[in-house]
């Protein structure tokens, strides 16, 4: 039998060959386009503050006054063992507020646990939304109707059910978008780099909001990233990134209300990064002094998301002191109301445990629950 | 010849020519396709299961009847797919995922823990996860490392989650159809040395579906019960067709499903039987083999003649497909291990 030595030459098809191979990579496009600006985007103490909708610069300046004071009543509600923990987002609120300002009715909003007060913002009630936090449910709502994702505290895994929520909601010819929220150190988990990149290469309508407020408990970004900023990611997965001052809340609200209208039209997803900063520490359990000095946070005092707004309106003649005292007024209003509603204990149900672990309860689940009735009848509970 | 007659003739010789053998692969693809034509919001999601079927062949034929839209060849990332698939349920649809290997499901289990087995719970009600996470699994096809594990006790021990596995080509097909039309997350764990399994079977007269958490009793016996589940079960079968010769009638029980357990079928087996032994791949330590021997012995204490035995693979990460044989647990295993289960009087 004849040894095979064929060269490629000689092989069926020579004609057609080709000494370089099909190419099994797309044609490089020009990332430029996909890049962030080299210094975060401003619109207050800009030119572009000569442009402001006034009607939507009062509604954005209200929100603000109503997030600082829910974030400094929530914080009292630790120290009076209302809530079991509290992760603040004071000093973050220009982004909180803006994230549920820029979505419309059907749209979908994924908070982390930081983000209660973007859930506040798009009209969840307080209490509603602090469930989580004072420990007497996982959810304190039904996100179908709010169309807001339980607060997820696995950090970024909510991406991933974003970028799903919004391509089936395309698969079905709906106009959705989801914005989900994350911040500076779920950039680096898995499901942030898994979510980006679905959503991309399924031209979702999602809009990623990182929150960039400079540590993720401790460690700061340094420590976190190499990348030249957290909005270059973007570019990696072939879509945009844009950076944003996020104290700036006109700037935020602006930034995302293009990304939502980019998404709705069918343009795919954008991630937005807005540097921002975290005043109090990360939660009322932690303490910040032991890795930050408080010169660093004075600094970022003098650029607070509130102020800012309110010089830019008021030198404008957008807002005036009436304005300004009815902001504040039903900023008390609504902490008066929600340290009154917290401040009753919840009526919890112990036999609730076993009632959504299933559709339908096991058989071993009913054996459990006849043990826990059984204990709590001997305790004289009920 | 009446016309009742030649027709039911005719229908007689068209489900003899139907029931023409099928592999548990294609009856499972026949479960998925028959869902999906029936349901709009099942949609099929995994890597490779779109144009090449599936590196099994079980969604072979899919994307051509149903389009890229319902059946999705996802970027190569499992937590992206599962998490991107809680979203999809989220919005109404019903995702029926693919982890390609169950060695490869493992970058999904924070998903599937965290956010799949909890969502119902968490959200009151109000957020089920109508979802079926298929995950190939076992040993006894020669793969190389990573793609011959047992991980079924891992899904058993995460509260909120269904756990089944097919040992037939019937069941494979009933089984699906009840993890699909399920409101609960189902992991679906296919015995991959048993898809390419036979058996005479009509797609066009599939057996009504059970529902999800009813053990069978595969063989009748009266000396002892073998309990076992997925690619155990020819084993199983095998060595009470072999204990025959020893003087022992074996009663088989097919579990069918891990979670929920059928106590009753398998305790009502051991109390008449008296003995027990425990037959699965997954490592006896942790495994699911503990868990079913302590709920027989809590059960069936005083029926029983001897402790309830396990046969189970080794406490060792998967061996290398050469000396994988001396690890899955054999016919000679199950049987020596009947032949401990006390049979003299005083022993």
């Amino acid at each position: 039998m004849k040894k095979s030595t064929m060269t490629v030459q000689e092989m069926p098809g020579a004609a057609a060959y080709r000494p370089t191979p099909p190419p099994a990579w797309k044609p490089r496009t020009d990332p430029a386009p996909l890049l962030p600006d080299s210094e975060p985007y401003r619109v207050l103490g800009t030119d572009a503050a000569g442009r402001l909708d006034a009607a939507l610069m009062r509604r954005l300046y209200a929100e603000l006054v109503r997030g600082r004071r829910y974030n400094t009543q929530a914080t009292a509600l630790t120290k009076q063992g209302r809530l079991a923990v509290y992760p603040s987002s004071t000093g973050q609120e220009a982004c909180e507020v803006a994230a549920a300002l820029v979505l419309q009715e059907q749209d979908w909003l994924f908070p982390s646990y930081r983000d209660t007060l973007a859930a506040v913002a798009r009209g969840l009630d307080p209490v509603q939304a602090l469930t989580l936090l004072r420990g007497d449910w996982h959810t304190g709502y039904d996100p179908r109707e709010h169309r807001i994702a339980p607060l997820c505290t696995p950090l970024a895994t909510q991406l991933p059910h974003a970028v799903g929520l919004a391509h089936a909601a395309r698969l079905k010819g709906d106009d959705v978008v989801a914005l989900a929220m994350v911040g500076d150190g779920g950039t680096s988990e898995g499901d942030f780099h898994e979510a980006l990149n679905f959503a991309a290469v399924w031209q979702a309508p999602v809009v990623f909001l990182v929150q960039n407020n400079g540590f993720a408990i401790s460690v700061p970004l340094a420590k976190q990233t190499a990348a030249p900023s957290l909005a270059h990611k973007a570019v990696g997965y072939g879509m945009p990134g844009r950076l944003v001052d996020g104290n700036d809340a006109a700037a935020v609200h602006e930034v995302l209300a293009e990304a939502v209208e980019r998404a709705r039209r069918g343009g795919g997803p954008t991630l937005v990064e807005a540097v921002t900063y975290r005043i109090d520490a990360h939660t009322n359990a932690d303490d910040a002094t032991r890795y930050r000095g408080e010169a660093e946070v004075e600094a970022w005092r003098t650029h607070d998301p509130v102020q800012l707004l309110e010089r830019e309106l008021t030198q404008r003649a957008i807002l005036d002191a009436d304005a300004v005292r009815q902001a504040r007024e039903e900023a008390e209003t609504m902490a008066a109301d929600l340290r009154e509603r917290m401040n009753a204990d919840p009526v919890l149900d112990p036999m609730d445990l076993f009632t959504h672990v299933y559709a339908e309860k096991t058989a071993q689940l009913r054996e459990q629950e006849a043990l826990l009735r059984a204990e709590l009848d001997a305790e004289g509970e009920r | 010849m009446t016309t009742a007659a030649k027709t039911g003739a005719a229908v007689t010789a068209a489900a003899a020519k139907a029931a023409k053998p099928a592999t548990m692969a294609q009856a499972l693809g026949r479960a998925l396709r028959d869902a999906m034509a029936e349901d709009p919001a099942v949609h099929v999601m995994g890597e490779d299961v779109g144009a090449l079927g599936g590196v099994f062949r079980v969604t072979d034929g899919l994307v051509k009847e149903f389009g890229e839209d319902r059946v999705t060849d996802t970027p190569l990332a499992e937590a992206g797919i599962l998490g991107t698939a809680v979203g999809m349920a989220m919005y109404g649809l019903r995702p029926v995922v693919e982890m390609q290997f169950d060695a490869f499901a493992y970058p999904a289990f924070e998903q599937l823990f965290s956010h799949v087995a909890r969502m119902r719970n968490r959200t009151r009600g109000a957020m089920p996860m109508p979802m079926v996470i298929r995950v190939p699994y076992g040993g006894g096809i020669g793969g190389v490392e990573h793609h011959s594990d047992s991980s079924e006790a891992y899904y058993m021990a995460t509260p909120g989650l269904h756990v089944v596995t097919p040992a037939t080509v019937e069941d494979a097909y009933g089984l699906m159809r009840a993890a699909i039309a399920s409101d609960d997350p189902v992991v679906f764990l296919e015995p991959k040395r048993l898809y390419w399994s036979k058996a005479a079977w009509s797609p066009d007269a599939p057996a009504a579906v059970e529902p999800i958490g009813r053990a069978v009793v595969r063989r009748s016996g009266r000396s002892a019960t073998l309990i076992t589940y997925g690619p155990s079960l020819p084993v199983c079968m095998e060595a009470a067709e072999a204990a025959g010769a020893e003087g022992w009638d074996l009663e088989v029980v097919d579990l069918r499903s891990l979670v929920p357990f059928d106590d009753t079928t398998v305790a009502a087996s051991v109390r008449r039987t008296g003995r027990a032994v425990v037959v699965h791949e997954s490592t006896g330590f942790g495994g699911p083999g503990g868990e079913i021997a302590a709920r027989v012995t809590e059960r069936c204490f005083h029926h029983l003649e001897a402790p309830v035995l396990r046969v189970a693979g080794f406490d060792i990460p998967y061996p290398p497909p050469m000396l994988e044989r001396h690890h899955l647990p054999g016919v000679d295993r199950v049987l020596d291990a009947v032949a401990r289960l006390q049979w003299e009087a005083g022993s």
